[in-house]
């Protein structure tokens, strides 16, 4: 059976990936494209240790199916605001929407 | 022979979420992105979560993604040759790489399971019960969380 670390390792190495993303983009939809890339990340964590912690219930798998589900509401939204502010300020560059940035 | 899957699917997730952060084409970086989400259901069938692989795929490939790539043809002008990062790209990295080794080191040292895993168990029905059994109530608020984000979606991206 695969050690446990092998899925570790690769759920940070995709967390990190996705946080370069989120820190870095300046498209809004980049910048949400990583944000599911992290949340991925953690699903992949949520159902190894799932999987290998002896005396485990499906309790991980449930919280990934939660995830998964605040995943979909938050794209939803986020890409509305987004649609938003393209029609008000005709970009989608997050660091030329500075309105409220003193 | 597993451990042949588990690199193959690892090395192609990681690849197509690089290109999901580093590509200047934003429709491309979303291509790439089902093919990461892709290569995470893969990870879960290794994982005996084939439950989970089945929604990643509906709700991820199948929904999110699709989402995602109206929203960026209604949003951006594909061929404008802007600079895609920021000012912070270099210290966005160094402190990327500097939490990614920390996390790796963690995961490698850090956790050591006691007692072996249990066997494999067929999680559909499982997954059934312990969401109307014990995690009913977050179930429950999951549905209103995503009636809420229906409807304030709707009225966010309406024209007056």
């Amino acid at each position: 059976m695969i050690p446990l670390s092998y899925y570790l390792v690769l759920g940070a190495v995709l967390f990190g990936i996705g946080m370069f993303g989120v820190l870095t983009r300046r498209n809004a939809i980049a910048i949400l494209m990583a944000i599911e890339l992290m949340l991925n990340a953690v699903n992949v964590n949520f159902i190894a240790l799932s999987r290998y912690l002896p005396n485990s219930t499906l309790d991980g798998q449930v919280f990934a199916i939660f995830v998964i589900t605040v995943a979909a509401a938050e794209a939803a939204v986020g890409l509305a605001i987004v649609l938003g502010l393209y029609r008000n300020f005709h970009t989608v560059n997050v660091d030329e929407i500075n309105l409220m940035k003193w | 022979m597993q451990e042949v899957f588990f690199f193959v699917l690892a090395a192609f997730t990681v690849a197509a979420a690089l290109l999901v952060v580093l590509d200047r084409n934003i429709v491309h970086s979303a291509v790439a992105l089902i093919f990461s989400f892709c290569g995470v259901a893969g990870i879960y069938v290794l994982l005996d979560a084939e439950f989970l692989a089945a929604v990643q795929v509906l709700i991820y490939v199948g929904g999110i993604t699709i989402l995602l790539l109206f929203a960026i043809m209604l949003t951006t002008r594909i061929a404008a040759r802007t600079a895609i990062f920021n000012e912070q790209a270099g210290l966005s990295a160094l402190i990327v790489l500097g939490i990614t080794a920390i996390l790796v080191y963690a995961s490698v040292t850090g956790i050591h399971v006691a007692g072996k895993a249990p066997p494999p168990v067929e999680t559909a029905p499982a997954l059934g019960r312990l969401l109307l059994t014990t995690h009913v109530l977050p179930f429950e608020v999951a549905s209103v969380l995503l009636l809420a984000a229906m409807v304030g979606a709707i009225i966010l991206a309406r024209r007056e």
